[in-house]
């Protein structure tokens, strides 16, 4: 679709942890812009357009950032907007962002995406109860904890599937410094041990609550780097909450996603090298690796390694969001971290050879996905 | 279709916490101290209240410069009967005012009479005498020649790094006139779906249109208070809000002629002993409002399991 190229020349992150008391939202942004700025050797003066992503508005009790991010982000005088997707907003920031570009619009775009969840309560937000209803809403656990629980049924997934997607992602993120969760004792007898909160999930297989931002800039001919990420394709799909029908294991919209950016990048899954797939609770992972075509049976591939940081196809190398979520932002580390991998500067957590990858964001019930394939190679 | 409107009220309200970083908290610090800071620019330009950032160089702002604590009102509108939660109750005026050794105009209250108001008048800041960090250690502004009372000290304490955020929003949300009418039929213990007469599907709690196939629903069609437990949940994690006490099971239930579950409770057994396939039948309160949670919650009823087979279309 695109008529132009993109081509991703700088990729900025925090660290992200429990709280960065020593920052204000806007110098959170700010601190992963700059770091971007500084990867793809430019200054705010480069950037023709920003674009900006945040979670849902009652996590943060922000419903305007762009009213006091445009200084902070030296967008002061150029184009810039927010994107909206829940949960999958980091990846949909993206990919608007880069069809600035594509478009032939904008020669260079800086996005951010954040969140600073030690300001706010985003379980509070998601278990309001509205008018008119019984009091079913209990966080994003309460709503995805039957889906697990119909995805285990139907598959007969044994139980320690999801512990064992949790000691994976978290074993890469001791390769990753950036990672929020650090936790060299982890094992499955640890992950077990946690209590269940929303059953069948464990606290030990839920994300953190994290403060972050990351940033990306992207260009129109990547001449500006050595080592660009070249946007193969994009793609997003939506679809209700509930309607007859829904398989809410394995949302259409995802599916629909997954074959839209392969066919747009010409390519299949098997060319795929390794992606970040947006995996809040363990059990997303097979859920997600069967959803996008990857493994016809996700559980399987998971309990055979294949999905580890040496595996056929590694999954979440940054550690994921099971050991990161600053929940606005979660969706574009995914995007970020495929492209590091094809720029070969994912360090410590670099899949060998990496030519093609992909990142995947999903956000509200399942209703929202958001991907991009990225390669080594210009297209 | 005409129907009396049914509203409920909806309060939203959350104290965020927001860390100031390090420029506005060197400015909340100072306030707290009976001090007004400014922020330099790279151009000279001193701004105040500071920004972390300067607005024409988009650079780090490092260079702070003491301003007031007199200044010059630049324009101002009257507040004649003022709102709970506004800085003063009796009538004052908003105004902005340059301070001394400043560049641009802050936006506060000004506690004077009407008559007296006028742009480019001179006013004096007036501090608050407990004062925690917060943009309200600066009460408010008073014309510049009255007498202005004594600051009162405050102990230094660390550096101001957060504050608190309070939201209250007051919402009024209607229900509509499909879910009004499914409402009322709670009032007569009745659970009534809507079907799509396009695909035939019937939805409970009812839609007013069919998202697959974008029609308007028409039939109202009464459901039977037995389901089935398609799929479930156990919530033991306690949070702030929470209406019930942990554990308990939120279960999608498929009423028997439906074709979507409803979200509710499993109540009146063991948490443990809540499976997939389990048949139950609501229960309802006894004080009928018009509320899906007059149905107390759904407990199980003598019937054998529903085989999977039989609802794995909707889970």
């Amino acid at each position: 679709m695109s008529h132009e190229r993109c081509a991703v020349i700088g990729i900025g992150q925090t660290k992200y942890s429990a709280k960065r008391g020593d920052v204000s939202m806007p110098g959170l942004l700010r601190e992963a812009a700059q770091k971007a700025l500084a990867d793809a050797g430019l200054g705010w003066k480069d950037i023709d357009a920003v674009v900006i992503g945040k979670a849902p508005d009652m996590f943060e009790g922000v419903v305007q950032p762009e009213l006091f991010l445009a200084g902070a982000l030296g967008a002061v005088g150029k184009p810039m907007m927010r994107v909206h997707t829940a949960g999958s907003v980091g990846g949909s920031t993206a990919i608007v962002a880069s069809h600035l570009v594509s478009s032939g619009v904008h020669k260079r775009v800086l996005t951010v995406a954040y969140e600073k969840q030690s300001e706010s309560n985003a379980m509070w937000a998601l278990s309001q109860r509205f008018p008119f209803q019984p009091p079913v809403a209990a966080g994003a656990g309460g709503y995805f904890a039957p889906i697990i629980r119909a995805y285990m049924r139907r598959t007969d997934a044994p139980d320690h599937i999801g512990m064992k997607v949790v000691v994976k992602d978290r074993t890469n993120a001791l390769k990753n410094p950036l990672a929020h969760i650090h936790d060299p004792e982890i094992s499955i007898e640890k992950v077990r041990a946690t209590p269940m909160l929303w059953d069948p999930i464990r606290y030990g297989e839920t994300c953190p609550s994290s403060d972050g931002a990351c940033a990306m800039i992207f260009s129109s001919d990547g001449s500006e780097v050595a080592n660009p990420a070249w946007v193969l394709s994009t793609a997003m799909r939506s679809e209700p909450m509930l309607f007859p029908g829904r398989d809410e294991v394995s949302p259409r919209a995802g599916r629909d996603c997954a074959t839209s950016a392969y066919k747009d990048a010409g390519i299949t899954p098997a060319d795929i090298d390794c992606a970040e797939i947006y995996v809040p609770f363990s059990w997303y992972e097979p859920m997600w690796l069967e959803n996008l075509h990857l493994f016809e049976n996700g559980w399987r591939a998971v309990d055979e390694g294949k999905t580890e940081l040496d595996g056929e196809l590694p999954i979440n190398m940054s550690g994921g969001v099971l050991s990161s979520n600053p929940i606005g932002a979660s969706g574009m580390i995914r995007f970020a971290e495929a492209a590091r991998q094809v720029r070969g500067t994912a360090e410590a957590h670099q899949v060998d050879g990496a030519k093609i990858a992909m990142g995947h964001a999903y956000g509200g019930g399942s209703q929202f996905f958001s991907m991009w394939i990225v390669g080594k190679e210009r297209p | 279709m005409t129907t009396v409107e049914l509203v409920s009220p909806f309060v939203l309200e959350y104290a965020y916490k927001r860390s100031t970083g390090p420029v506005i908290g060197r400015f909340l610090t100072a306030l707290r101290a009976g001090r007004i800071e400014g922020v330099r620019t790279a151009t000279g330009r001193v701004l105040c209240p500071p920004v972390e950032y300067d607005p024409e160089t988009g650079e780090d702002i490092v260079d702070f410069v003491e301003v007031g604590p007199e200044g010059t009102v630049t324009t101002w509108t009257w507040v004649a009967e003022p709102e709970p939660g506004q800085p003063l109750s009796e009538p004052f005026a908003y105004a902005l005012v340059k301070l001394d050794g400043a560049d641009t105009a802050m936006l506060h209250a000004l506690k004077c009479g009407k008559d007296a108001l006028v742009t480019g008048m001179r006013v004096r800041a007036v501090f608050a005498a407990e004062r925690s960090g917060m943009i309200t250690d600066l009460a408010y502004f008073q014309p510049a020649d009255l007498p202005a009372p004594e600051l009162v000290p405050v102990p230094a304490e660390h550096p101001v790094t957060r504050f608190k955020a309070p939201v209250h929003a007051e919402y009024t949300v209607a229900a509509g006139a499909t879910t009004a009418e499914f409402l009322r039929g709670i009032l007569r213990k009745e659970l009534n779906g809507r079907r799509c007469p396009s695909c035939d599907k019937i939805y409970i709690p009812p839609r007013g249109s069919c998202p697959l196939c974008g029609v308007r629903t028409s039939e109202v069609v009464p459901l039977a208070q037995k389901g089935t437990v398609t799929t479930f949940s156990i919530i033991r994690i306690p949070f702030e809000g929470q209406v019930l006490e942990p554990p308990y099971a939120a279960a999608h239930v498929l009423l028997d002629g439906a074709d979507v579950p409803l979200l509710h409770i499993v109540g009146d057994c063991d948490v443990d002993d809540v499976r997939m396939g389990m048949r139950v039948e609501a229960v309802w309160v006894e004080d009928l409002q018009p509320t899906l949670a007059s149905v107390r919650y759904f407990r199980p009823i003598d019937e054998p399991d529903a085989t999977y087979e039989s609802f794995k279309e909707h889970v």
